[in-house]
């Protein structure tokens, strides 16, 4: 660490001496603060907060000379927002620096000491990145250096360590990566040197990540160094592009794979077509094994080094987030289809403004696999086998959504939408005994201009759930009920049946934005639950400055950002954001 | 740990505080150094983006933020007059990340939306602007200084923007914000 804070003084004080273009320094940075109150509620379920008021609050200062940048991040938990990870605030609170970093880049190359987030390729062997809103931060923290010498040609090197709240964790993550534009690269034998016809692009990558962790079981010979590698190409020709993606990891027991010694397999596939008006998107995804982290026994978010999204459509209406999808690592297969059209102005169709139509349809598999009953007696081996690619029979998600917007005249806009969908909670939210469920989902949202700055917009959505109990042998099958006509199986928790939602927002451009919304629980089996969540929002906008206060109930849920979800406890209070840019 | 968190951010503010005081101006960012992706997937530095001395509207968005589809569709049937009076390039950052990143360049296409179109995926630009939240707009004038930034989007901040871009144009000083 002595050798770390020597190399950051060096950098620190000579680099900007060094740096070629001599403009004047600048500093610029954001911050926010979110301040939540926390008022008993039994009712729906709220916990018993004994601090009252929490707060997280965090504060980048980056600071730009030339070539040289260099910039902190201070963090404070105290303590945690409910929903982010305990570990953050500990039990009396935390507030320190998480982040600092020095970097120098010229045309050649760029290096960065201290704390960095990379990603190679997909994300599939590496990613590490922050979303400050989930509590999420992965960074790696050590060094980090690319490489761009030669026309079309990007290396990227990393050494370092993973960061787990306010401190890192056991492993030592070493990895490279190339990246080869072929059009490019061939510019460095001559500008007229060229093998693909006019307009065509074709890249190829690939990367190598290590991670090193002592081995420290009694009885388990674990491998002490994981590696994992991809490779991947991409296509592109006028409005086509396919892109495509392999992964591989060698065994790598831990407590998120039950130990087992199976290798780790992922291949991700993508094709799309765009012209003025349409676009489509075709992806497949199949994962085997593929939870990698830089420590053995975290979990959950904690130490993850890839990054794989689910092969869902990711949805902002309210109701359209009560059942996400998330990511089955250890094993899952799935499809994605989407398609965008725009109606022409002036055609019958498309009216004088304007008409979209998107379609999205995904569906998620188990892989197909059998348990390994020869080496299930041995402490060591294969718990299962697969044939990479195979279809299982269990379905964990399914879902198709329509959504059409039309715009009517100048001053009206409307969006509707209808979901089908199949959600496997049992497996998705790990509870077992849950079953799945089945929703219909209507969305309609009205946007009318008052004014030129002044807009009421509308939201009404619903939802019709239907609760699926899952037998022994996986099969799907309509729930049990008893005498009075309540469910026996699955087993329904505090937020289950039909809901319905509406919202009216009144906006005055550019400042202001005050909201009011309602979820109301209708359907459910339980009448004391059949609870309203209503809520209220107040924001003042002025230039980079956010200040919002807001009073009201929170629904328990999940809450994603991204790529990446968390669970959001029910609550009950006052919540105070205030962010900016400077 | 603690010590050495601290030793580091010390010296960092002072030297800051140091080259601060050497700085002539009140000078702004420009658009900094990060290495993010055109369209096609390829990887580029943002140091490059540039509009020939014309203003240019960076706008930060998302495939799945519903705020920033409606401000950059509304600004889609305004962008050719822009243009024409201004000389303004519109370049929209999209910050999602793999798993709607393939769906940014049939998205676009699909809105016919004709802007200059950049991914984030990892957030290097995003952070290297400081950015919290989308939608996020930075008017940055000819000499690469942001002259102008807003967060968020309400139909008609187009109105409160035009003003502002046309006095960038005219290589007026931005009042009255």
């Amino acid at each position: 660490m002595k050798t770390l804070l020597l190399l950051t003084c060096i950098c620190c004080f000579s680099l900007p001496l060094l740096a070629q273009n001599q403009s004047d320094g600048t500093i610029g940075g954001n911050f926010q603060i979110d301040v939540q109150s926390y008022s008993p509620d039994s009712l729906i379920g709220a916990q018993n907060v004994p601090e009252k008021v929490r707060s997280n609050a965090f504060l980048n200062l980056n600071y730009t000379k030339g070539n040289f940048s260099a910039g902190v991040r201070y963090e404070s938990y105290l303590k945690e927002i409910l929903g982010f990870s305990p570990n953050w605030g500990g039990k009396e609170g935390n507030a320190g620096i998480g982040y600092r970093y020095a970097r120098y880049t010229n045309d050649d190359f760029d290096v960065t000491i201290g704390n960095f987030y990379e990603q190679f390729g997909n994300g599939m062997i590496l990613r590490t990145y922050e979303e400050r809103g989930l509590g999420l931060d992965n960074a790696l923290d050590g060094v980090r250096a690319k490489l761009t010498m030669l026309k079309g040609l990007q290396i990227t090197g990393v050494f370092g360590k993973q960061r787990s709240f306010f401190n890192v964790g056991p492993g030592i993550v070493r990895g490279i990566d190339g990246e080869l534009l072929v059009e490019d690269f061939l510019k460095n034998f001559g500008d007229n040197v060229s093998i693909l016809p006019e307009g065509w692009r074709l890249r190829f990558g690939g990367g190598v990540v290590s991670k090193y962790e002592q081995d420290t079981d009694p009885t388990l010979n674990l491998p002490e160094n994981v590696l994992a590698y991809n490779t991947r190409m991409t296509f592109q020709a006028d409005g086509f592009a396919l892109d495509a993606e392999y992964a591989y990891k060698i065994n790598d027991p831990k407590t998120t794979n039950v130990n087992t010694f199976n290798p780790g397999r992922a291949l991700y596939v993508n094709a799309s077509y765009s012209a003025p008006g349409i676009g489509i998107n075709v992806s497949l995804k199949s994962l085997d094994n593929m939870d990698f982290r830089s420590s053995r026994r975290s979990q959950l978010t904690d130490l993850v080094l890839n990054y794989l999204p689910a092969v869902t459509k990711q949805y902002t209406y309210r109701l359209l987030t009560l059942y996400p999808y998330a990511t089955q690592p250890n094993g899952e297969i799935g499809v994605q289809a989407d398609l965008l059209y725009t109606f022409p102005k002036g055609s019958f169709l498309g009216g004088k403004y304007g008409t979209s139509i998107n379609i999205n349809y995904a569906r998620v598999h188990s892989i197909d696999s059998t348990r390994n009953l020869s080496d299930s007696t041995a402490i060591e081996g294969n718990l299962y086998n697969t044939n990479f690619l195979s279809f299982g029979r269990r379905v964990f998600f399914d879902d198709i959504n329509v959504e059409i917007q039309k715009k009517w005249s100048k001053d009206f806009k409307t969006n509707f939408g209808y979901m089908r969908q199949y959600y496997l909670k049992e497996l998705i939210e790990l509870l077992p005994g849950t079953g799945a469920i089945k929703t219909d989902v209507i969305t309609s949202e009205f946007i009318y201009s008052l004014t030129t700055t002044q807009t009421i917009r509308i939201e009404l959505q619903h939802m019709a759930a239907e609760h699926r109990k899952i037998d022994a042998d996986g099969n799907d099958k309509e729930a049990e009920k008893d005498a009075n006509g309540f469910t026996i199986s699955p087993k329904l928790d505090n937020n289950n049946g039909s809901w319905i939602y509406a919202l009216a927002e009144y906006t005055i451009a550019p400042q202001w934005f005050i909201s009011v919304f309602n979820e109301y629980n209708y359907g459910n089996e339980d009448p004391n639950r059949r609870l309203n969540y209503l809520s209220g929002n107040i924001i003042y906008v002025k230039d980079a400055l956010r200040l919002s206060v807001g009073y009201g109930r929170v629904r328990g849920g999940i809450l994603c950002v991204g790529g990446v979800c968390r669970p959001v406890p029910a609550s009950n209070g006052f919540s105070l954001s205030v962010s900016s840019t400077f | 740990m603690r010590t050495m968190f601290l030793s580091i951010s010390f010296m960092f503010l002072s030297l800051c505080s140091i080259l601060e005081s050497h700085a002539q101006d009140n000078v702004k960012q420009v658009i900094p150094s990060a290495s993010i992706k055109n369209i096609k997937g390829e990887k580029v530095n943002s140091a490059t983006i540039t509009n020939d001395g014309k203003p240019i509207l960076l706008n930060f968005w998302a495939t799945w933020c519903k705020p920033c589809i409606q401000e950059l569709s509304n600004l889609s049937s305004l962008y050719d007059d822009w243009k024409e009076a201004t000389g303004v390039k519109i370049v929209a950052v999209s910050v999602d990340d793999v798993r709607n990143s393939a769906k940014v360049a049939p998205f676009v296409n699909g809105k016919r939306w004709e802007y200059e179109v950049y991914l984030d995926e990892n957030g290097d630009l995003k952070r290297a602007m400081n950015v919290n939240n989308v939608p996020h707009s930075f008017l940055i004038d000819g000499n690469g200084k942001v002259v102008w930034q807003h967060n968020s989007y309400a139909p008609g901040d187009e109105e409160k923007l035009y003003e502002v871009l046309k006095q960038v144009a005219a290589g007026q000083e931005v009042t009255g914000h």
